[in-house]
Order: structure tokens, then sequence, then C-alpha cells
């Protein structure tokens, strides 16, 4: 294309992280498999322990691979091996992972409006007598009918207590908007070549992100210990568990990938022109600040 | 103009032999080839299995094996095939030949693209590891609730289910990143000169079927990490006592089941019209046509899903929506099928290997998608729902119109990978017994399942038996005449007749230009396209 001012496209040579990468999500998901088999069959209660290792080691591997990885990008980046055109490749391809992200999300948020919209008011509309979900009230927040579904009986915790919008979630809320700001203000000081700035800018976005961590580890303490409000208090329960802890698990990989981009920052491997992974964690904090906002509106709000 | 070369950080080092080559290519048609070797010989392993499930149904009663172990073998066949054999075979190609249908230098995320590559052995083995396991006494075996994960059954299963649930995991993972590669590739490699509407059509086929693959998959893996939770976490997403519902579930499945025909479809849909120009020597006719078409049964493919549980209870004004809306892809597909034909018409054609294969695939994949059209009725659908009907029908939706697709592919592109011709001879061979033995198999089972046979059951009512039986003698006969086709890729590897670097007398395209086999690093320099 006639944009491409540089003509040299950079392939990389072999990298053995990839596939070592492979083996240690294998040996993660073998060894969490095996770790929580007893579930399903009592005889496989031997298998609990050394699944958990299994699962330790494969998480090991697997970071360390990222890890490897990623620093070879880095090391790529740093002695110019990257130019317009590899750089418009990763702005696209992060693009598309976000895109990837987002479906995943919807997974989620599909479900909750499922619940709220078509299976809770199906329940309540069925005949008292011919099923076991008898003074069924049809309003969420719900923990379901309650009754006897597989042989495992459900049964409704009556002092169960739900969330509530403008306590913690509000704090969260604005902590990640500041931090979006943040960030912003953080890159305009990159384009600007002020590294005081940026460093502080960036400072302040892993801190925000942190707080907003520890807010929610507060509200799940909360929510286990006096609320009664767990994974298993049926529709509720687990769709908010679900939604906000994905999103949690989003927020700290976004912490990570911040803390890497400050310490790149301070030993100064950005410049005004180039600094795509500046910018592709940028775009992920944003977006992991999107998914929040609609988590504060649907799960919290309304 | 502008001359392209890549950097060659290879050329400081030696490349690695032996395994460590194929561990650590970044090199578009190291791994093609990979992908292209894992799909084959999970079809022989996929293929295996169903020989089992024949072998079972070739008289009423239990003969061979427990219905759990049946139900087991018919989870596996369908994940294998499917997410093992076809989708890699379709994704080999693309690292294949997208870089050389469009003038790059390589792929555009090289290490990405083995990373790719490398998931798919692991989720293979965990699909295939609980086999092993229950021999030596660990668990019950493999998933054993069809390819759907349907539950409350997939609720109560063994751990089969967990190592399927994360097979689908580490699938969709590499779905995702081979997606974003083609993605990239196709948006910022093409080769100056070649604008979107100039692509070859195999590359508009992939465009939109990675689209499909980054919007759905992230979706089966949202729904089938609930699973997880369901099952060991107390939560209670597909249980009624809690709220949930386990009908959630197939929507959220066939959310992305649906795209996923389309998936497995489309890029066969691509080569296919480029095959068919090639041997009837004139170009491909309608062009924009065929790529409005693309998009707009791509697009449709997302907002149809429940017609496949018409069945499971839905309010009416929906089953009348999923049901129309599912007609209207017939539209779109009417118009690839009047292109495909109309290419044909009055060209001079030949008919070597890949051209029966493309043709024939025409013409089986036409009754596919018409059965599909019988079953997408809502009327009707109460009497074929479940039943051997529908096996046939995806069977010729997704054998005839995706392996035999692919295996046109592959003979059309053997020659330009190997440098050698196959044997023409024993592929027109394989051609006729893949075609008469398919049809003897499925023909059969349409029947059948009009006349009542369920699936996914090892036993059924005696009146079935005749039709049962001529169905394994074929499926038999189907399967080892595959053996053929393993043959010869292998004997056109290691040699033959040398292939001219333009192979097909009537072929187009850049690929053709490159010699045969294309060197290690193909377009250097970008070439220019008018």
């Amino acid at each position: 294309m006639a944009s491409h001012l540089e003509n040299q496209y950079f392939v990389p040579h072999g990298s053995i992280y990839p596939s070592i990468l492979s083996v240690g999500l294998l040996t993660m998901a073998s060894g969490f498999i095996f770790s929580v088999a007893i579930d399903k069959s009592k005889d496989l209660a031997y298998l609990q322990s050394p699944g958990k290792w299994m699962m330790i080691l494969g998480a090991v591997i697997t970071t360390a691979m990222v890890f490897k990885w990623m620093g070879a990008v880095i090391t790529e980046s740093l002695t110019n091996k990257y130019k317009g055109w590899e750089d418009k490749s990763f702005r696209i391809g992060m693009i598309t992972f976000i895109c990837s992200e987002v479906a995943f999300f919807m997974a989620f948020f599909g479900t909750l409006f499922y619940m709220r919209i078509i299976s809770i008011p199906d329940l309540a509309g069925y005949d008292a007598d011919i099923t076991p979900y008898k003074n069924f009230l049809a309003t969420w927040p719900s923990q379901g009918p309650g009754g006897i579904v597989l042989g495992n009986e459900f049964k409704v915790n009556a002092g169960m207590e739900f969330m509530k919008p403008w306590g913690l979630a509000a704090i969260n809320t604005g902590l990640l908007l500041t931090s979006g700001a943040t960030i912003t203000w953080a890159h305009w000081a990159l384009i600007k070549n002020n590294r005081t700035q940026l460093i502080l800018g960036m400072f302040a976005t892993v801190a925000l992100g942190i707080a907003f961590l520890a807010c929610q580890a507060v509200e799940y303490h909360e929510a286990y210990t006096h609320m009664g409000l767990t994974l298993g208090s049926g529709a509720y329960g687990a769709t908010f568990f679900m939604l906000t802890g994905f999103h949690g698990f989003h927020v700290t990989l976004g912490t990570i990938m911040l803390i890497v981009i400050l310490i790149r920052c301070m030993k100064g491997h950005f410049t005004p022109e180039h600094h795509f992974g500046f910018e592709g964690v940028a775009w992920y904090w944003h977006f992991v600040d999107v998914v929040w906002l609609g988590l504060f509106i649907f799960v919290y709000w309304l | 103009m502008s001359t392209t070369t890549i950097t060659h950080d290879e050329e400081h080092h030696d490349h690695p032999t032996g395994i460590m080559r194929w561990l650590t290519t970044t090199n578009h048609k190291d791994i093609g080839t990979m992908y292209l070797t894992f799909s084959l010989i999970m079809f022989l392993v996929g293929g295996a299995m169903v020989l089992g499930i024949r072998a079972e149904l070739f008289q009423p009663g239990l003969q061979l094996m427990k219905p759990e172990f049946y139900n087991q073998l018919i989870g596996v066949h369908a994940l294998i095939m499917i997410f093992s054999a076809l989708m890699p075979a379709a994704t080999g190609f693309a690292n294949w030949m997208i870089p050389l249908q469009i003038g790059a230098p390589d792929m555009a995320l090289p290490r990405l693209n083995n990373w790719g590559f490398w998931l798919l052995p692991p989720s293979a083995i965990l699909l295939t590891l609980p086999f092993t396991l229950a021999l030596f006494g660990i668990g019950d075996g493999a998933i054993a609730t069809g390819w759907t994960f349907y539950p409350p059954l997939s609720v109560q299963g063994g751990i089969g289910v967990d190592f399927a649930i994360f097979a689908v995991h580490l699938l969709g993972i590499s779905s995702v990143m081979g997606s974003i590669n083609i993605i990239v590739t196709l948006f910022n490699m093409r080769a100056p000169g070649m604008t979107l509407m100039k692509m070859p059509m195999f590359a508009w086929g992939w465009l939109i079927t990675a689209f499909l693959l980054v919007a759905t998959i992230p979706v089966l893996a949202g729904a089938v990490t609930m699973l997880l939770t369901d099952r060991h976490f107390g939560t209670h997403f597909f249980s009624a006592a809690g709220g949930g519902d386990p009908i959630m579930f197939q929507h959220l499945f066939w959310f992305f089941g649906h795209p996923e025909v389309y998936i497995l479809l489309l890029p066969v849909w691509g080569f296919i019209p480029q095959i068919l120009q090639t041997f009837s020597r004139k170009p491909m006719y309608g062009y924009k046509a065929q790529v409005y078409s693309l998009w707009a049964i791509g697009a449709l493919s997302v907002v149809v899903w429940a017609h496949h549980f018409f069945t499971a209870g839905m309010p009416v004004p929906a089953l009348l929506y999923f049901m129309y809306s599912t007609m209207a892809i017939s539209l779109p597909l009417a118009v690839l099928f009047f292109c495909w034909i109309k290419t044909m018409w009055r060209g001079s054609m030949t008919f070597e290997t890949p051209m029966l294969f493309a043709v024939g695939w025409i013409i089986l994949f036409g009754i596919g998608g018409l059965t599909g059209l019988v079953l997408a009725d809502v009327a009707a659908d109460a009497q074929y729902h479940n039943s051997y009907f529908v096996v046939a029908h995806f069977h010729y939706t997704l054998f005839a119109g995706g392996i035999m697709g692919i295996m046109a592919g592959v003979y059309y592109w053997l020659p330009k990978m190997t440098g050698h011709m196959y044997n023409e001879k024993l592929g027109k061979v394989h051609f006729w017994l893949t075609a008469i033995a398919f049809n003897m198999t499925f023909i059969p089972q349409f029947f059948l399942g009009l006349a009542g046979m369920p699936r996914r059951i090892p036993d059924y009512a005696i009146q079935f038996t005749e039709f049962n039986e001529i169905s394994t003698i074929a499926a038999f006969a189907l399967g080892f005449s595959q053996l053929l086709f393993v043959y010869n890729i292998v004997m056109c590897v290691k040699g033959g007749k040398k292939a001219t670097d333009k192979v097909w007398e009537g072929a187009v395209g850049l690929e053709w230009t490159l010699s045969s086999p294309p060197p290690y690093h193909s377009f250097t320099e970008q070439p220019t396209v008018n």
C-alpha cells in the first residue's frame, strides 16, 4: 500500500515462547480439572492436591512465557525493528482483540438480561400447585424461587441483602473514571515529551486501579461475611459475581500492564512519535472503564 | 510503486531443524503446513470414532459398546471434526494462501500465528485424554452430552465435561488469535494496488469468517465458563431453582453455534469460485454480488440462532421471527449458487480432480442447503427435530459442504505447495468413491429421520435395520476411501511430476506467479496490482 514509507516488514525469528505458553495453559487447565474433580466423584479425592500443584506450575509457566514473550517484543521495539507498517498491524490487532473481549462480556450481560426479562418472570408465571416454586415473587434482585433441582435443594436465604449503587460502587465508578482521565493526561504529556507529567499521570492511574481493586475486595468480603450474598445465592448472586468478577480480573490484568508501562515510561522507552505499547494499554484501560459503566448501570443501579 | 522486502531476522541465525523448527517457526507456510497436517490426522481420528458409532448401529440392540461410551463417541466425534479437523484445515489454507494471494511477505503477526497453532494439540489432548484416564480408572470417560453441552446433562456429567470445557477454551483462544491475525493481514499487508474489492474471493470469505469468530467464540467461552461455575461453584445460571434457565444455555450456545456453521463454510465459498473459474477458463461471474452475498450471510447468521431449538419452547412471535430470518439466508445463498453456476456457463471446462470436487460440492451442498430450508420451517421442524433427518442434513452441509470443499482446495493447491503433481487418476477415484459412499451413507438417514429414528441413541426399532445397514457399509467405504486421499498426499509430498509455476492452465491470481513450491520467504518484494 502506498502509505508504507518504510519498505521493510519485520518478521521475527522463531520463538519457543508460544508453544511453551500452550503447554503452560494445558498444565493449568488439567490441574484445575483435577483439583475440582472431587465435586463429581468422591473416588477422585486423591487427585485434588496434585491437581492444585499442577495448576500452580501451569500458572507459573504461563506467566513466565507471557513476560518472556512481551520482553522479546519490547527488545525488538527498542532496537527499532517496528516502524509505521508494523505499528499499524499492532493497532488493528489490538482493536480486534478488544472487540473479542466486548463479545465475551456480552455473553454475561446477555445472561443478566435474559434472567431478568425472561426466566424470572417465567418462573413466577407457573401454577403454584404444580411446581415447587410456591409464593415466588418475580422481582429483581431475586435469589430464585427455591426448590429441589437435580436432587439438590436450593434454600432461599431470607436475610440476604443486595448491592446498593450509591455506596462503594459509586466510589469505584469515580475511581475508574478518574483513572481514565489521568491516563489521557499522561498521554498528552507523552506527546508533549513532558516526562514528569507522564510519570505522574501513569502513577496516579496505577494507584487508582489498585484503589478500585481494594474497594472491590472490601465489597466482596462484605457480601460474603455480612450480606449473605454469595456465588450460590441464585440468579442475582451468580450474575453479580460473574460480571464484577470477570471485570475485576480484567482490571487486575490492566493494572499489571499499567505497572509495566509505568516502568517503561520511567526508563524512557517511549517517544512522542513511537509509543504503541502505551496506547494499546490505554485502549484496554478505557475498555475496562466502559464495561464498568455498563456494570454500574445494569448490575448495581437499575 | 513501493518495493518491499522483509527484514530477515532469520538470516542472522541458522534455521533450527527437526522438531525445533516446527515448535518455534514464525513462517506462514510452516504454520500452514502444521495446521493442515494436524487437521488431516484429527480427521482420521474423528473418522475412526464414527466408524465405531456406525458399527454399533449396524444392527438394532447393543452389540459393541455401552450407551455411555456411545454417547462419548458422538460428542467427541463432533467436537474433533468441527474444531480439530475442519476449522484447522481452513486456517491452514488461510496461512498458506492468503499471504501469497494478496502479495504479502508473511502473516502480519507471525509469533501470534505460531501460538494459534500450538494451542490446538493441547486442546486435542484435553478432548481425548478422558478416554485414556478412564482406562486407568480415573473418571468415567469423555464428554457424553453431544457437542452441544446442554445442561442439565452437562452439569451432572463427569470430569469429561470439564476437559471438554477447557478444550473449548483453548480452541477458542486459538481461533480468536488466528482471526486477529487474518484480519490484520488482510487490512494491512495487501500489495500496492490491491484494493479490498480486488481481493481474491478466498480472502473475502476468510475476512468475514474472522469477524464472525471474533464476535461469537467469546460468547461460547462465556457460556461454558458459566457451565463450569454451575458444576463446581454453586451458581444457578442454568438451574430453575436459583432463577436460571437451561434454555438460556441453548441461546448462548447457538448464538455461537449457528455462525459457526458459516465459519466452517465461508472459507470454502471463497475458494470454490476460484476453482470454478480456473477450470472453466473464464472470469468469475458476479464478483461484487458474491462479496455482498457473503456479507449478507455473515450478518444474517448472527441473528437466526434459535432455529436450532424450535421445540424447546419459545413464544410464537419468536418462532416466527427465527423462521423467517433463517429462510432469508437462502436469498443471498441463491445468489451465490447462481454465480457459481454462471461462472461455469459456456466455459471451456475440464474436469481435473479439484473441479470434480467443486462441481460435486455444488450439488451436494445444494442438497444440504435445501434440507436446511425444510428444517427452518417451524411447523415441519416439530417432526424433524432431533431425528436422523437432522444428522443427514448437517452432514450434507459439513461433510459435503465443508470437508469435500476442503478436499477440492487440497487438490487445487497441493501442486503449488509441494511443487509436485498428485496422481490425477487416484484423485478421480478418490472423488467418485467419496461422492458415492457419502450419498449412500446419508441418503438412507434422511428416510430414517422422516420415519422417526431419533439421533444420539445407540439402539433403534427393528424396522430401521436395512437402511442402517446400508448406511454403515457405506460409511466404512467412505472412511477407507479417505486412505487413498492420505496416500495421494503423501506421495505428492515425496515426489512426482514437477508442477509448473502456473500449475493449471486457467489459474489466475498472485499465488500462481510464484515458483512451485514457493520460496521460504515469498514476496520479499511486494508486487503491484493494477
